[in-house]
């Protein structure tokens, strides 16, 4: 029951991680550490932001189920909505 | 975002001999400067301060020896401040101290030797005289007089002449425990069974004064008749190293000796005592100040190997020096020359000039103790050529990255980012401790590299859906089994029947559509197939993650090709790599992309496999029927993307090398030619050969080079910044 569709969660990533690339860049202090410290959030976003996308990508057309035990599918079929 | 290593200049420096000594010591305090040996070819036991490294190495011969006396009984004590350079007079200071303390000390462990080896000798004279009281008291058949007079009763029946009747003599002594075996046999055999040998064992160990380690001896007493006998006696036991002691004949001298060796070892134990303070008193006193004078005799060191690569201009009393150091901080650089200056009380400001060279200046990268750790990893693989780009600030995200996507557990993560905030936090006591552990300061000095490694992992456990091993549930399954029940073949009976079933995400409501918002759903971590799916995850997710990286490294050198300005590279070089690795990887990545979005489960009967596509791709094979097409003309823009490639090969491998030849070869004919004065194309041959070269030792001689730059050098050689 994963909630608000697919909209969501891509809007809220997307944000998340543009305002950690994107804006919090130019609300460092300046000093001898900001580029270092640039680098590291760009670089930081942009590859947690594709880590995330890449899983959500990968489950979004499964081609196959997953296979259960049957004791697991019973209590699964009494505990999960 | 480009990172470079700094700009460094070149500069003479003309230092007063007075001051030259402390002009490096702030130098050396600040560390932010390179001398170049300009001593070579002198043989290093030739150079000028040669001697004073001498001292300085027997200065710290002493603290060694220092160190090693101290090293059971004393705690050495170190300040949190380094000590202030001290001053070549310091030196004779130091010198004076730390042999005095030498030889106290060493008077002090011989006087104590001397002691012990007294106090050992009194002591086996005491147990054996206690033997030896023993012993004869065993034989009560003796009367007390038995060796002063002759016994007329045993001798009686010789009536030899009267040298034969010769008095029964007695050696008493000490020997050690294992030999007494062979002393014995030797006894026996050299005097032929005409010698009583009696002994015992030594209850108590004694200490040996030298080794001391703990010996075990044997007290003995040997009787025997005749002065040749005695000899004999005496030799061999010399040879065995037993020690012989006088011990009288009669039980009350014996009685006197033993009172009279008591009070002198009760005297020596008292004196061994408080030799034995003095000599504690000595090192505890001298413990206090040792670290700092290690210090301090390693700091002299130091500069006296440094004046060592200088020129000393004797006729002009002037130090001169070469040295490298980054143009930005050329301020405190003659800030702190000047503070030598000042130090060693001298008048004449030293002087900079700056060289101009052809020499590569070495590569700086300014780091914090943060970076360090990264530039570490970087430089391990390489350090990058002068004014390169530096990969260290992405790479002090990339690689904990990278470890996180192969370690991907929240749980151990969480561990791991504890263990890393403990050395953090107490980063400043660990550091005091200094410890030798080789393991340990591995681990302590990659703290910031745990820490982001920790952090990374925490977030890639969340989207491997990975706690401990165990997955959490946070947002609810986008799987449902219900829908199995009410739209599908399941019964109570199905269930019972097989012991495993699958989803099948064609049948309405067991998928929901939406896939896990973050990360990847937890039904995967019971279902029995959780690596067919996750295998085929991870592969391609490794696949995007290495090509976006390689990508990237890419683009950074075409960074460097700009700033160098090597069109050359850039046109046969950045090009066609950017070409064939797009056309190939870049092609993949769009395939993996594209069948993520675009196959679900209705076609997965006929979804195509990218890796076969991929491979046949290359054998520009079309023909396979079980593998279709994964969208229209596919063919086309496959054979399109390969041939690109694979014209990018030849352009990337073969036209460079011819065009470095012929620039070569014409360099060469212009040095045969006579001297004529190179204008702009001279130059941009210099600019696009030589830095192709990355040893510049060898193109120092090319005079195509110098011919565009020997005007502006005369006039910038000596240009001086003049005394400040």
């Amino acid at each position: 029951m994963a909630y608000g569709g697919l909209a969501v969660p891509i809007i809220v990533m997307s944000v998340f991680w543009g305002v950690v690339g994107g804006i919090l860049p130019w609300l460092v202090p300046k000093g001898p550490n900001r580029g270092v410290i640039n680098t590291m959030l760009v670089t930081c976003a942009v590859c947690c932001y594709l880590f995330w996308l890449i899983a959500i990508l990968a489950q979004l057309n499964p081609l196959f189920g997953p296979q259960l035990n049957n004791e697991t599918i019973w209590y699964l079929k009494h505990h999960w909505p | 975002m480009a990172f470079r290593s700094e700009e460094m200049c070149l500069t003479q420096l003309f230092l007063q001999v007075e001051a030259a000594y402390c002009c490096v010591a702030e130098l050396g305090e600040l560390g932010l400067v390179q001398f170049r040996d300009l001593n070579m070819n002198v043989n290093s036991f030739q150079r000028k301060f040669v001697n004073e490294v001498r001292r300085c190495e027997s200065l710290e011969r002493i603290l060694r020896f220092l160190e090693n006396e101290m090293e059971n009984e004393t705690v050495i004590i170190k300040s949190e401040k380094y000590p202030e350079t001290p001053l070549p007079r310091e030196m004779i200071d130091l010198e004076t101290v730390l042999e005095k303390l030498e030889a106290e000390l060493q008077e002090a462990n011989q006087n104590q030797q001397t002691l012990k080896q007294n106090f050992l000798e009194l002591t086996e004279l005491k147990h054996l005289l206690k033997k030896t009281q023993d012993f004869f008291e065993t034989e009560t058949s003796l009367p007390d007089d038995f060796f002063s007079e002759d016994t007329s009763g045993l001798l009686e029946l010789r009536s030899t002449p009267a040298a034969a009747a010769a008095k029964l003599g007695f050696t008493a002594g000490v020997i050690k425990r294992e030999r007494m075996v062979p002393f014995e046999r030797l006894l026996w055999r050299a005097c032929r069974g005409n010698v009583y040998l009696r002994y015992t064992e030594m209850d108590t160990p004694l200490e040996d004064p030298v080794t001391r380690e703990e010996v075990k001896k044997n007290v003995f007493i040997i009787f025997y008749q005749g002065e040749q006998l005695r000899q004999k006696i005496k030799k061999i036991c010399e040879g065995f190293r037993a020690t012989v002691y006088p011990c009288p004949e009669s039980a009350t001298e014996r009685r006197e000796m033993v009172d009279g060796v008591n009070t002198r070892i009760e005297d020596l134990n008292t004196v061994i005592t408080q030799t034995e303070s003095h000599r504690q008193r000595l090192l505890h006193e001298a413990a206090v100040n040792l670290w700092t004078w290690g210090i301090k005799v390693k700091k002299i060191k130091a500069i006296y190997h440094i004046l060592n690569l200088c020129n000393i201009d004797v006729t002009q009393q002037c130090v001169i020096a070469e040295i490298w150091f980054p143009v930005v901080d050329t301020g405190r650089i003659k800030r702190a020359l000047k503070q030598g200056m000042e130090r060693s009380g001298s008048t004449i400001a030293p002087i900079l000039t700056a060289v101009q060279t052809k020499m590569s200046p070495p590569t700086f990268n300014r780091t914090n103790k943060f970076t360090a750790g990264f530039q570490n990893i970087v430089d391990a693989y390489g350090v990058g050529n002068y004014r390169e780009m530096n990969p260290a600030p992405y790479t002090i995200i990339t690689f904990p990255f990278l470890f996180a996507v192969m370690f991907g557990d929240c749980g151990h993560g969480a561990v791991m980012l504890g263990f890393a905030l403990w050395m953090v936090t107490n980063e400043k006591a660990l550091l005091a401790q200094k410890s030798t552990n080789e393991i340990w300061n591995t681990f302590f000095s990659g703290r910031y590299l745990i820490l982001l490694m920790g952090i990374f992992s925490i977030y890639t456990g969340f989207i491997y859906n990975d706690c401990f091993s165990k997955s959490l549930n946070i947002f609810g399954s986008s799987w449902h089994i219900r829908p199995m029940f009410s739209n599908s073949t399941w019964n109570e009976h199905v269930l019972e029947e097989n012991e495993a079933l699958q989803l099948d995400p064609a049948v309405p409501g067991v998928y929901s559509g939406n896939p896990y918002p973050f990360g990847i759903d937890p039904i995967w971590n019971i279902a029995k197939n959780k690596l067919t799916f996750l295998n085929s995850y991870k592969m391609k997710m490794s696949v995007v993650m290495g090509i976006t990286q390689m990508v990237f490294g890419v683009i950074l050198s075409l960074f460097n090709h700009i700033y160098f300005r090597r069109t050359i590279n850039i046109v046969l070089q950045f090009i066609p790599e950017i070409i064939f690795i797009l056309c190939l990887f870049g092609y993949l990545l769009f395939m993996i992309i594209f069948k993520w979005c675009y196959y679900n489960v209705h076609v997965s009967q006929y979804a195509p496999s990218i890796l076969i596509h991929f491979i046949n791709m290359f054998l520009f094979n079309y023909n396979d029927p079980t593998n279709s097409p994964l969208y229209t003309h596919q063919k086309e823009v496959q054979s399109f993307l390969v041939i690109f490639a694979l014209i990018a090969i030849p352009w990337m491998l073969l036209i460079k090398p011819f065009i470095l030849r012929a620039n070569h070869l014409k360099a060469q004919r212009m040095l045969q030619l006579p001297p004529i004065s190179e204008g702009p194309a001279g130059d941009t041959e210099v600019e696009i050969t030589q830095p192709n070269n990355s040893k510049k030792a060898g193109r120092e001689n090319h005079s195509s080079g110098h011919g565009g730059h020997d005007d502006h050098e005369e006039e910038n050689y000596l240009k001086s910044s003049g005394p400040w």
